[in-house]
C-alpha cells in the first residue's frame, strides 16, 4: 500500500505491504533504529512510540494503523541538536544501565508530560508500568521523569 | 514469530463497506493488541484484514439520559477520558487496570468483547451493567444480551457477515457503590488470576441489593446468582460477608494452567468477596 504519515514532523511517503509492522518500517525501511524489540507482543514497551501523540507499541501496529497519522519516535525528541530535556534528565539521574528500554521508557515519559506536566511520583509510577527494564531499576527513571517535569515543559 | 506481510489490510471508511467486506471473507482488525500477536504465532492465517478504525459508527461514544453506546473501534483509553467515565466507575476502575498505557490507547472495548476472554478486565463492568451487543450484517442489525453473546473462551455468537457495532449500557438505577479488583502476579500488564467486580445498592446500613461479576473463574465472566440473592439483607463492613466466600466458591468453575491453579483461583475468588466488604465500608 501507498502509506503516507508524519515521521518527527516530516511528511513521509512509503510503498510497503499493509501489513508490515510499524516496528519493521521504522528500523529496517526508514533506517530509525531507535525504536527497539523488546518482547515483540505487546509486554515490554521497548517499542513504545507516539501516534497522534498517543503511546503506541510498534510491534502491535501494522502499517495500516498509521495511515495519515502523525509518529514520532526517540529520534524526533532531539531538537536542532539539543537533547530534550527528559533524555538529559535520564543522563543526569543515571537512568540508563544497558540502555535498550530507554528509548520507550523516554517516549512514555513524553507522553505523560504531554498530558500532565506536572505528575506525581504515583502517576509517574502508573503512567510507566507499561515499560520494562531488566537491569537498573526504575527509581532512578522516575527521578528523571519528575526532574525533567519540574525542569520545564516538553516543546 | 512470522511476518505478516502476505496479508492484504482494506481500511473501510463505511459501515457497509466494512460489512459486505466481512462477509466476502474478510476478518476483523481493531486495535490488533491481541490479533497481532496470536497471527504472528499461528501457522494459518486470514488473507484479507478488515481494519475497523475509521468507520464513524464504530468509533462513536453518546451519553444519553439514561445510557449509553460505546462504538466497537473507541480504545479503552478513548473511554477513561470521557465524560462517561465520571458517569459509571465500574467502567472507570475496571478498563484502568487493562494493560498498561499504550495498550488502553490502542485497544478497543469491541476487540475485548470480540475476543471473549474469561479473563477480559473490560467484560466485568459490561456483564454488571447488562449490557447489550448492537451486532451490525448485511441484513440490518440485532441487539442481544452480552451474556447471550459470549458462549465460552474465545467463541461468540457472531454470524458471518456480521460485526459488532457497539455496546449499550443502560445505567444503573440511583447511586451504587462500586468495586473491582483483579488479583494477578503485578498489577500493570497482567492476565487476572481472577477478578470480582461489583456493583452494590445500600439503604440504611444493609445491602438492597448486588450485582457481582468474577472473571478468570469459569469459560466466561460469571455473575453468581446465588450470592448476589444472599448479599440482600447483609451489612457492609470487614470480615461482614466471610460466610459467603464459600457460597462463592462453589459458584466458580475455574481450571488449572500456567497462571495459577483451579483451587487457588476458587479461593481468591472468595477472598474478593471479603476484601469488597471492607473496601465498600470505607467508600461509604
Amino acid at each position: 500500500m501507498r502509506l503516507e504519515f508524519e515521521l518527527n514532523g516530516r511528511r513521509t511517503v512509503v510503498n510497503i505491504p499493509p501489513g508490515r509492522r510499524l516496528l519493521d518500517l521504522l528500523r529496517e525501511d526508514l533506517g530509525l533504529p531507535g525504536t527497539k524489540e523488546g518482547c515483540g507482543e505487546g509486554e515490554c514497551g521497548a517499542c513504545t512510540v507516539l501516534v497522534n501523540g498517543q503511546p503506541t507499541l510498534a510491534c502491535l501496529a501494522l502499517a495500516a494503523h498509521v495511515q495519515g497519522t502523525a509518529v514520532c519516535t526517540v529520534e524526533g525528541l532531539a531538537q536542532a541538536g539539543e537533547l530534550h530535556p527528559l533524555q538529559n534528565a535520564f543522563i543526569e539521574h543515571g537512568a540508563v544501565q544497558c540502555g535498550f528500554c530507554t528509548p520507550g521508557l523516554l517516549m512514555a515519559s513524553y507522553a505523560l508530560l504531554q498530558k500532565n506536566p506536572n505528575p506525581t511520583r504515583h502517576e509517574v509510577r502508573e503512567y510507566l508500568a507499561g515499560n520494562l527494564c531488566r537491569c537498573t531499576g526504575y527509581d532512578q527513571v522516575i527521578d528523571a521523569v519528575l526532574s525533567a517535569a519540574k525542569g520545564q515543559r516538553c516543546p | 514469530m512470522r511476518t505478516l506481510e502476505g496479508l492484504s489490510i482494506e481500511r473501510p471508511a463505511t459501515l457497509v463497506g466494512a460489512v459486505e467486506l466481512l462477509a466476502d471473507g474478510g476478518q476483523p482488525l481493531a486495535g490488533g493488541t491481541d490479533l497481532v500477536v496470536r497471527l504472528r504465532q499461528s501457522e494459518s492465517r486470514p488473507r484479507r484484514l478488515v481494519y475497523l478504525g475509521r468507520i464513524p459508527e464504530l468509533r462513536a461514544l453518546s451519553v444519553e439520559e439514561g445510557s449509553a453506546e460505546i462504538g466497537a473501534a473507541v480504545s479503552h483509553a478513548e473511554i477513561l477520558s470521557s465524560p462517561l467515565a465520571a458517569r459509571l466507575p465500574i467502567l472507570r476502575q475496571a478498563l484502568s487496570t487493562i494493560g498498561g498505557p499504550a495498550i488502553r490507547a490502542m485497544g478497543t472495548l469491541g476487540g475485548n468483547v470480540a475476543n471473549a476472554s474469561p479473563a477480559a478486565d473490560g467484560l466485568i463492568p459490561l456483564y454488571l451493567l447488562d449490557a447489550q451487543v448492537r451486532l451490525a450484517g448485511l441484513t440490518g442489525e440485532r441487539e442481544i444480551p452480552l451474556s447471550s453473546f459470549v458462549r465460552g473462551p474465545g467463541a461468540i455468537d457472531l454470524r458471518s457477515g456480521e460485526l459488532i457495532r457497539s455496546l449499550m449500557l443502560p445505567f444503573p438505577a440511583g447511586t451504587p457503590l462500586s468495586y473491582f479488583r483483579k488479583v494477578g502476579r503485578r498489577r500493570a500488564l497482567v492476565i487476572a488470576v481472577a477478578s470480582l467486580g461489583a456493583l452494590v445498592w445500600e439503604t440504611q446500613g444493609k445491602i438492597a441489593q448486588a450485582r457481582v461479576a468474577l472473571g478468570s473463574v469459569a469459560p466466561t465472566v460469571l455473575r453468581p446468582a446465588h450470592v448476589e440473592r444472599a448479599l440482600v439483607g447483609r451489612e457492609l463492613h470487614a470480615g461482614s460477608l466471610e460466610d459467603l466466600a464459600e457460597l462463592l466458591s462453589e459458584e466458580t468453575r475455574p481450571i488449572d494452567d500456567l497462571r495459577a491453579t483451579a483451587a487457588y483461583r476458587r479461593q481468591v475468588a472468595g477472598s474478593l468477596l471479603v476484601d469488597m466488604a471492607e473496601t465498600l465500608s470505607n467508600q461509604e
